[in-house]
């Protein structure tokens, strides 16, 4: 049976692939996300009776577009009311959108952006934007979702059923926004894919500090993006920020899962074909007028990636880079990146004194980096008691083991004197 | 769709001004009715008209002048539009004179109740 073992294989590599885009045309073809999931999983049902038996199909999502379509045109048959709903929307859809032009190609057209912008629509709550967009157009079934925010399964589906009753009953529209509606629009749908990376990269709590299969998740969602939207430049810087850090993986924890600084990893082990094509999407984000938050942020990242040890990185400029993130983005936790980069260039004394006028800021409090970011100031500077009370803080916000081990390791390195 | 906009301005001493004119209002009026969205809307008359009816379980009726305290918000005026979808209604909303100046609209969908015949 190592025939269909490997078609079933098969069959999971394409499913993976093709959901996202299966489930976008029969939106777009239906208007109605609970149909199109509902015929979207019996079609891939079939296909897990039908393809080990018969070989995968030459054109595989072709073929799930197909059965998936004559399932909902069953279904609407059979549910008059559902039908009549559908069809009003669709008349209400073309007094919008007058006549789409037919698709270029009928079987397969790439529905997926329309997607993207639903699952981010402002309207939605911003935690749940991510969610969705892994849900439907990563193709992770409800409870790989949940796991994937670490929260339970049931939690999670009631998240996605309000989500998803909201695009419903309020109307929110499958739907690319026009040209002059894009510059408003596409940063929430960076931010969700951008929200997985880093729920990936450095897990908000749990035993490991970082999930790869989630990272690289979010790396295949800005791909697509990237592809759909070629002259967005802010993609481009998406997509390099991510891959810029996500090089990094393999030196950022140690044997037994432990965390590597920036400061100590073996920068051999840095994936080099990754860094360098992030490099070149760097190039695509800043070349033109204003650059976007995404394209500067993936210069800082560069600068690091191109760097043969810390000590000679390029400071004055990562520090340059976020003066002008700053005023894109006032965060206060960019001002604290901004310190520590300070720190480096000009030394601790005037990295500290950037920190301790972001004392006061509510939005820091919780936020186990600031405590943490302190008091490596503070031990570098010999101010071993400050620092361990810093230390101490930081412990008391900090999520994931890792992180606490390693807090732990440097609390000990200046109370063991 | 119809989408009811509510537009909201905060309770303040004195009278809830945003800054738009009157003239600004019968201009958004208009542009709704040319582009032939506009289903019905009136401006209300402000919170001191206002009275609060409440029937209690034993049929008590209680009336009461106000609400006035506790008020953050005060709703002074709705229209109900109706468009393809949520995009476009937040649109019309945006445009309004009630969402500038500290004033906000709410956009929310009409629930229309089918009735089998």
């Amino acid at each position: 049976m190592a025939g269909a073992e490997a078609a079933a294989g098969s069959v999971e590599a394409v499913f993976r692939e093709e959901h996202g885009r299966l489930l976008a045309s029969l939106v777009h073809r239906f208007g109605d996300l609970d149909l199109a999931e509902e015929v979207a999983s019996e079609a891939i049902e079939a296909a897990l009776v039908r393809w080990p038996v018969d070989g995968v199909p030459s054109r595989p999502g072709a073929w799930l577009l197909t059965t998936a379509r004559r399932r909902a045109v069953d279904r609407l048959r059979r549910d008059r009311v559902l039908a009549t709903r559908l069809a009003v929307l669709q008349a209400e859809a073309e007094r919008a959108d007058p006549a789409p032009p037919a698709d270029v190609d009928p079987d397969l057209p790439d529905d997926r952006l329309a997607l993207f912008f639903t699952c981010a629509h402002p309207a939605l709550p911003a935690q749940d934007r991510g969610a969705l967009t892994l849900r439907f157009l990563g193709g992770l079934t409800t409870a790989e979702v949940a796991r994937a925010y670490l929260v339970p399964h049931a939690t999670m589906a009631q998240r996605l059923v309000r989500a998803k009753r909201k695009i419903r009953d309020a109307r929110i529209p499958f739907r690319v926004p026009g040209a002059d509606e894009l510059p408003g629009r596409l940063p929430t749908v960076l931010q969700a894919v951008y929200s997985i990376f880093t729920e990936g990269y450095a897990a908000s709590s749990g035993p490991d500090l970082q999930r790869t299969d989630l990272a690289e998740e979010a790396i295949r969602l800005a791909r697509i993006l990237r592809r759909l939207l070629p002259a967005e430049r802010e993609v481009a810087g998406l997509l390099g920020l991510l891959l810029l850090v996500h090089a990094r993986r393999a030196a950022r924890t140690g044997p037994d899962g432990a965390v590597v600084l920036l400061d100590d990893q073996d920068r051999a082990r840095w994936d080099h074909a990754m860094i360098d094509e992030g490099r070149a999407l760097v190039l695509v984000a800043l070349t033109g007028p204003t650059p976007g938050p995404y394209g500067v942020q993936a210069a800082i990242a560069a600068l690091h990636d191109e760097a043969a040890d810390v000590a000679s990185t390029d400071w004055p400029q990562v520090v340059a880079l976020y003066d002008v993130l700053l005023t894109m983005v006032p965060s206060p936790v960019v001002a604290l990146n901004r310190a520590a980069a300070v720190a480096m260039r000009d030394g601790p004394d005037a990295g500290l004194t950037l920190l301790d006028g972001l004392a006061d800021d509510p939005r820091l409090r919780g936020y186990h980096l600031y405590p943490a970011t302190r008091a490596d100031l503070l031990r570098r500077l010999g101010r071993h008691d400050e620092a361990a009370a810093a230390y101490r803080s930081a412990l008391a916000l900090v999520g994931t083991d890792p992180e606490r081990a390693h807090l732990l390791r440097r609390l000990a390195s200046v109370t063991d004197d | 769709m119809k989408y009811m906009l509510l537009f909201m301005s905060p309770a303040t001493d004195g009278e809830a001004g945003n800054g738009c004119t009157f003239e600004d209002w019968i201009r958004y009026d208009r542009e709704m009715k040319d582009a032939g969205i506009w289903v019905s809307g009136h401006p209300l008359q402000d919170l001191t008209t206002c009275t609060t009816v409440q029937v209690g379980p034993d049929g008590e009726r209680t009336i009461t002048d106000g609400p006035f305290a506790e008020t953050r918000e005060v709703l002074g005026g709705y229209d109900i539009i109706d468009v393809p979808d949520l995009d476009v209604a937040l649109d019309w909303a945006a445009r309004s004179p009630g969402a500038t100046g500290g004033a906000s609209v709410q956009v929310r969908p009409v629930a229309e109740i089918e009735v089998e015949v």
